[in-house]
């Protein structure tokens, strides 16, 4: 086994590939409850104050729209970099998985905050009425209707989002950040070694499948229409 | 019960001022069955919302059960909506959320039941609008009249003096909003609820209502007991709405009667009388040949009733009209 592992991987440093994959997980498994918990009440809020919803309020609207558009339009690369004094102040160090996780929140939460807004309006304007005239306060609306309706789309925008963090963490790599995706930039473009290359991209493919598989999965579970 | 005091809306789309409802005076008595009829765009819907609130009025004061509802502040807005029910044309229930949990929605939002209370009203509600064996189906699985009766339940939970019902029957097929009418006309006499509704359809007025109004534009055109508003509508509108719910052409039928001879008259007749055999005494009596152009004997709620476009020839007409006078049927001369 081992000696056929070496002839086709001859570059492959399995425990080095053991850690990277360690490293992508932490960043995903770090990055994405902190993005879900900023992100949410971001995308609530763009929601809730949107052209004719329950609390319009045109200037909150365009100001959180514009830097949620800003953030988006950035270059993830170019956030990485521009974050680093931020992210030193926030996690102690710029380098590493504790150093990735703040950009990668950074980057994600505006993304999923507008997925949120948009599975909020998804939910019929009519069942916010209806639970309006049953006496409801604004949180029960929230908590009690919306939340529960959108349940499904906010699954499947925490999938998309899981699965665009993978991706970023790729790009973390550049600035020190390790995992999966460094390695496939140092070992596999750098140095030209395909081998390495080959393995980290079917490991990330891998985590990608197992990630849209276990949110559709949720989706289906979820929905009852 | 409800009154509505110059009570006018206005929107501001695009930086203009709409109307939807002009200067508005109303009174909905308590216990009755109310309806409001009227085209999409008469402002029936405003006016339904802004019996809970659900729109603010621009102008004016609505009072509900003694209290002003325009003054209310948001805390004492939500304990007043618990007591106003409201369905809706969609049904607008929650698909996450069972049958069973949908009508104990408003409970468990008002705060003040315990587990074992809600459940048990829930029950009650249930059996209540035949649904017991459904409890723990989700509203996706149910046909059209049971989503509206989960809807009634669930409007009913909190025990509501007024129900609200906003086009509830619209989306449903004829056989199936006969009987969600049932269950309305029933729920209204055993549980002395006022209900109004709004409709597009003269046939759920002549089915369940009380009293009616006809809006159109923005305001109230006609308003009375069904039965005045329906056999002798006045204003255009109401003309409208009952020749389009007899499947009369009102136009095409003053052609057809161009060729007709003698006097044309249409009675009404209600109640009692309308079993009567009058039509044959009269001529008998009078000498008077008669010929039946049009007519229709049905039911406003629970009173029957006959309109008869009948034309008269020879003997003594005069007689003839006096004697219909007599026997307490309205007489109405066409030509």
């Amino acid at each position: 086994m081992d000696a056929l592992l070496t002839r086709f991987f001859p570059n492959v440093y399995w425990d080095e590939i053991w850690q990277a994959s360690l490293d992508t997980l932490l960043m995903l498994v770090g990055a994405l409850p902190f993005t879900v918990l900023i992100g949410l009440p971001l995308g609530i809020v763009l929601f809730l104050t949107g052209p004719r919803q329950l609390l319009e309020q045109a200037a909150v609207y365009r100001v959180l729209a514009f830097l949620v558009n800003l953030l988006r339009s950035l270059p993830f690369v170019i956030l990485l970099i521009l974050m680093i004094p931020l992210t030193e102040l926030v996690a102690g160090t710029s380098l590493g998985v504790a150093g990735a996780i703040p950009p990668l929140v950074v980057g994600a939460a505006p993304f999923f905050a507008r997925l949120v807004e948009t599975a909020l309006r998804e939910v019929d304007r009519g069942i916010i009425e209806a639970t309006q005239a049953m006496g409801a306060s604004l949180g029960q609306i929230i908590w009690r209707a919306l939340l529960p309706e959108a349940l499904p789309g906010l699954l499947a925008a925490i999938t998309v989002t899981a699965i665009t963090l993978v991706s970023y963490t790729a790009m973390s790599g550049l600035i020190g950040g390790g995992g999966l995706g460094d390695l496939a930039v140092r070992y596999g473009y750098q140095r030209y070694q395909p081998d390495v290359m080959a393995v980290t991209v079917v490991l990330l493919l891998i985590l990608v499948q197992v990630l849209q598989t276990v949110g559709d999965r949720l989706v289906v579970l979820f929905s009852r229409k | 019960m409800i009154e509505f005091q110059n009570v006018a809306k206005t929107y501001r789309v695009a930086g203009r001022e709409v109307p939807a409802l002009q200067s508005t005076d109303l009174r909905v008595e308590a216990g009755e069955v109310f309806g409001l009829i009227g085209h999409s765009g008469a402002g029936k819907s405003t006016l339904l919302r802004l019996i809970n609130r659900l729109e603010a009025p621009s102008a004016g004061r609505i009072m509900v059960d003694g209290e002003d509802v325009t003054a209310l502040d948001s805390t004492g807005l939500r304990a007043f909506r618990r007591r106003v029910g409201m369905i809706f044309q969609h049904f607008n229930l929650l698909s996450s959320k069972t049958v069973a949990a949908n009508i104990a929605m408003p409970l468990e939002l008002a705060g003040e039941h315990s587990r074992a209370e809600i459940d048990a009203r829930v029950q009650e509600l249930l059996a209540r609008v035949g649904l017991t064996d459904h409890a723990r189906k989700y509203p996706a699985q149910l046909s059209g009249g049971q989503k509206q009766r989960v809807g009634i339940a669930r409007a009913l939970a909190t025990r509501p003096k007024i129900l609200l019902c906003d086009e509830a029957t619209s989306a449903l097929d004829p056989q199936t909003t006969g009987q969600v009418l049932q269950l309305l006309a029933e729920i209204n006499r055993e549980l002395g609820l006022t209900i109004v509704l709004i409709t597009h359809e003269m046939d759920v007025i002549r089915r369940v209502c009380d009293r009616v109004a006809v809006m159109d534009a923005g305001q109230i055109v006609e308003q009375g007991t069904v039965a005045d508003v329906f056999l002798h509508p006045q204003h255009i509108t109401t003309r409208r709405f009952v020749f389009e719910s007899e499947h009369v052409d009102e136009e095409s039928q003053h052609a057809d009667f161009e060729h007709v001879q003698g006097r044309i008259l249409r009675l009404t007749f209600t109640g009692e009388a309308t079993y009567a055999p009058l039509l044959g005494r009269v001529a008998q009596k009078t000498g008077v040949d008669y010929s039946i152009l049009a007519g229709r004997i049905d039911r406003i709620r629970e009173t029957p009733y006959g309109q008869l476009t009948i034309a008269l020839v020879g003997g003594d007409i005069n007689a003839a009209l006096a004697q219909f006078e007599a026997a307490d049927v309205h007489v109405e001369v066409l030509r």
